[in-house]
């Protein structure tokens, strides 16, 4: 087994841990941490059901986002909704026979490239071009900016120009699964896109790209709008303020 | 007129290039050492105080999910950079909502996170240094927490759960703000805002009561500390003294008075406000909830009504329960607590005030959104409430109404430029500097339709406008309490305006016959 297969297989096996046990680590946080006090930004939904409804137009059509800012919002949809069908296509990767929605995405879902390309360059684009922006970028921006756009660009050349042999790709990716190290191919144009993949699963858990659990997490987008039907309170604050003799007398 | 340039209204809203630092200057007056201690802080700066905040940080990092989320969860997309008013006023870079919390947020990376603590430069990681501490101090408090930037960040990331954070870790290590803490303190030990004892508030109600009584002829009652009443009314203090807040609260007397219901304010929970909230601290809130729910207990009311204050009502609304409940001693057929903007409605809705809208018509209206009622709290049962309510009732008693662009109104509102704790003369800049975007809003309804009044239900919203209108070359009185234009339509059974209205046609065969 060449020294690069192996190298690749543990540089997977690390980044994934980590991105697992990173961001499981992240999500528990959030999780565990109490939102003491109600703080929809209003109006907000009076239910449960209005709250999800509420989320699924944030994540799935940024609408904040679009009320917000048009091109922020053009480039940054089309970045993220061409990178879902990316991953979804990646699945065949992954899966072993290939599911039939996956191979449904193949023939059409490879274009999805040039959307994600042409979103991330517009977003980097105005991290030059609007001084508002400008201003708030820092290195770790444009890096994370330059990191996708160069996932995208090696992938996109694996896919358009230079071929790389996609079935011993896959027999590679499913030994892994399986603890059954396979040999890697060794095109210059595949190992940049997997090193750079990797390098985005490390920083994944210790960087903004955080939005993507936080987003679910957020107090002001998922609390339900009922202060004053159902009483809500953090248990530190209870133990902090409301102890017995404290509840007493002030009920006296 | 002042020392500062004032900002020009243009033909439309214009979103200015980033200068650096121009508002680096803005700063509060610093809190003495009473007004710490009996908030429960620090005097003055602690020794160490570089740790103490850290620590406090870490603290409110695992209290606050808001906290937490937001400070990692941003990505620098630049979606709220032309939101705030204080921007749009200033052109200051560090009042863009992102950069604000940027000035936070560098220094929980640099002390909470991995890349910050070994590739600080990378991620704009900084350590907690003395000038990183001023810069807090200034654009923290250059901040109303309005929570408009939170209404168009894709996460919801609310510059104002930062606000309160970093001020709140500010007064843990000893600087806080005089304007703020000292007012939470007399609210604390006199039970309002102003220090106006029992006797202050008892003779101010009395000259109400006579000034009404002139008007209408009926002894329309302010009562204070009558126990046994149905509701207690808690309002802000402004009301009873400042100018237009008064003629608000003499509106919500007419109303009750009109309705025949049994209310009183009290002299211990005279204070809507709860500038708790400003300064972040829970505690602080707390004791001051806590006052009026003892007031409720001890007045044996059985239903809570606030009056106009919009900070006010975020609390009340949407954080009384969790602060002093539950409230299970109330009753419970009706909201806890009530707006008196609900009540009224409630009541025009049903038919039952008497509104003779000709007395209105010397005014042209539009309606100023305040921040923390629209994107803080609700009115009435369904989401939005909060804009329709008081639309419905400027509506009932006033023939000509218009609104503002859809873009200055509802959950886009733009704040007054006073909230936040930042009412008080020594931000006097920054308050004529943040009012532009409103007074942009309001010249354009003006030139477009004659609009001569603004009315507003907020204390803080009254006082700024009075202030900083003129700044503008508008007229201090043009801002009006909603319950001020209740007050001068409402004819009240009985009363010389009915018995004027009624006996019409008497005058008329009057004036015929002579
Ligand atoms: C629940 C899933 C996600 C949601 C709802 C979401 C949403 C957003 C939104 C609203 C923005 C701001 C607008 C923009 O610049 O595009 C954003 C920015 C960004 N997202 Fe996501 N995202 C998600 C997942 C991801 C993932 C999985 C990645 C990367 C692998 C990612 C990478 C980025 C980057 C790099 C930016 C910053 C773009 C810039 O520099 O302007 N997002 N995301
Ligand atoms: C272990 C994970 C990954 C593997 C094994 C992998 C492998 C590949 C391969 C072999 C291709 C060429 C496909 C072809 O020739 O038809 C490709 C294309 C591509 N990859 Fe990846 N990739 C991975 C992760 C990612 C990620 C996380 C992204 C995005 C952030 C990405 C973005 C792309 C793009 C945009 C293309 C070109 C369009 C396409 O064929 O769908 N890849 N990838």
């Amino acid at each position: 087994m060449s020294f690069l297969s192996i190298f690749y297989a543990l540089l997977f096996y690390f980044a994934t841990g980590l991105l697992v046990v990173g961001l499981g680590y992240k999500i528990r946080q959030y999780a565990k941490t109490p939102a003491p006090l109600k703080i929809p930004t209003t109006p907000a939904p009076v239910t449960k059901g209005g709250v999800v409804i509420r989320m699924a137009k944030e994540v799935v059509f940024f609408y904040s986002l679009f009320r917000s800012n048009k091109w922020i919002w053009l480039f940054g949809w089309l970045f993220h909704i061409t990178l879902f069908v990316v991953l979804l296509r990646h699945l065949r990767y992954f899966t072993e026979p290939v599911w039939w929605w996956v191979d449904l995405l193949q023939p059409f879902g490879k274009y999805a490239a040039f959307g994600m390309i042409a979103g991330l360059a517009g977003l980097w684009a105005r991290r030059f071009l609007v001084d508002r922006v400008r201003y708030i970028s820092a290195p770790s921006d444009h890096l994370m900016l330059a990191l996708l756009l160069g996932i995208g660009i090696s992938g996109a050349s694996m896919t358009f120009v230079s071929h790389t042999d996609i079935v011993s790709v896959k027999v590679f990716f499913l030994g892994l699964m399986r603890f059954d190290l396979q040999p890697l191919p060794s095109d210059p144009l595949l190992l940049i896109h997997l090193g750079l993949v990797a390098a985005l699963m490390i920083i994944f858990p210790f960087s903004k790209l955080l939005h993507a659990p936080g987003v679910f997490f957020s107090p002001t987008r998922n609390q339900v709008d009922n202060p004053r039907e159902q009483r809500h309170v953090a248990a530190w604050a209870v133990a902090e303020f409301e102890s017995a003799g404290d509840q007493q007398k002030n009920n006296t | 007129m002042a020392d500062f340039e004032i900002p020009k209204i243009k033909n439309y809203l214009e979103i200015p290039a980033v200068q650096e630092d121009v508002m680096a200057h803005s700063s509060p007056f610093i809190a003495k050492p009473p007004h710490q201690a009996g908030l429960g802080f620090p005097e003055e700066l602690v020794d160490d105080w570089e740790n103490k905040a850290i620590e406090k940080m870490g603290d409110l990092l695992g209290k606050y999910r808001s906290f937490q989320v937001y400070l990692d969860s941003c990505v620098k997309c630049g979606a709220c950079t032309d939101k705030c008013h204080y921007f749009i006023g200033t052109t200051d870079a560090k009042n863009m909502p992102v950069a604000r919390q940027d000035l936070l947020r560098k220094v929980y990376r640099r002390y909470f996170t991995f890349a910050g603590k070994y590739f600080p430069k990378l991620v704009g990681a900084t350590d907690m240094t003395k000038e990183v501490l001023d810069e807090w101090y200034s654009y923290f408090h250059q901040c109303s927490q309005c929570r408009r930037c939170s209404v168009f960040c894709p996460y919801g990331i609310d510059t104002a759960e930062i606000s309160m954070a970093a001020r709140e870790i500010m007064d843990e290590v000893g600087l806080g703000q005089k304007y703020c803490n000292e007012i939470i303190l007399k609210a604390q030990t006199i039970g309002n805002n102003l220090g106006l004892p029992e006797r202050a508030l008892a003779d101010t109600l009395i000259d109400l009561e006579e000034e009404v009584e002139e008007d209408t002829g009926l002894p329309v009652k302010y009562p204070l500390d009558v126990k046994g009443a149905d509701i207690l009314l808690v309002t802000p203090s402004a009301d009873f003294f400042a100018e237009p807040h008064i003629d608000g609260l003499i509106g919500y007397g007419k109303v009750f008075h009109e309705v025949g219901a049994s209310w009183t304010m009290s002299s211990k929970a005279s204070e809507a406000a709860n500038f708790g909230m400003f300064i972040g601290s829970y505690a602080n809130m707390r004791k001051l909830a806590m006052r009026i729910r003892e007031a409720a207990i001890e007045l044996g009311v059985k239903r809570i009504v606030f009056g106009e204050c919009g900070h006010a009502w975020r609390v009340a609304y949407s954080f009384l329960n969790t602060l002093a409940g539950p409230f299970d001693f109330l009753d419970p057929n009706y909201p806890v607590p009530q707006h008196i903007c609900e009540f009224t409605h409630g009541y025009l809705e049903e038919g039952k005030l008497r509104i003779n809208k000709e007395e209105n018509d010397h005014m042209r209206l539009t309606f100023h959104d305040s921040c923390n009622v629209a994107r803080g709290s609700r009115m009435g049962p369904t989401p939005g409430g909060q804009f329709e309510i008081p639309r419905k009732i400027i509506k009932a008693v006033c023939n000509h109404y218009y609104d503002m662009a859809q873009d200055t109104i509802h959950d886009a509102t733009y704040c007054c430029g006073g909230g936040g704790g930042l009412l008080t003369d020594d931000l006097m800049e920054i308050r004529v500097k943040g009012a532009l975007p409103r007074m942009q809003a309001l010249k354009t309804v003006v030139d477009d339709h004659g609009v001569t009044n603004m009315a507003a239900i907020c204390a803080i919203c009254k006082s700024q406008f009075t202030k900083v209108l003129p700044y503008y070359d508008f007229s201090m009185d043009m801002i009006v309490s909603v319950h001020q234009l209740v007050s001068d339509a409402i004819v009240l059974t009985g009363s010389e305006q009915e018995k004027e209205l009624d006996g019409v046609e008497d005058d008329e065969a009057e004036a015929t016959a002579e």
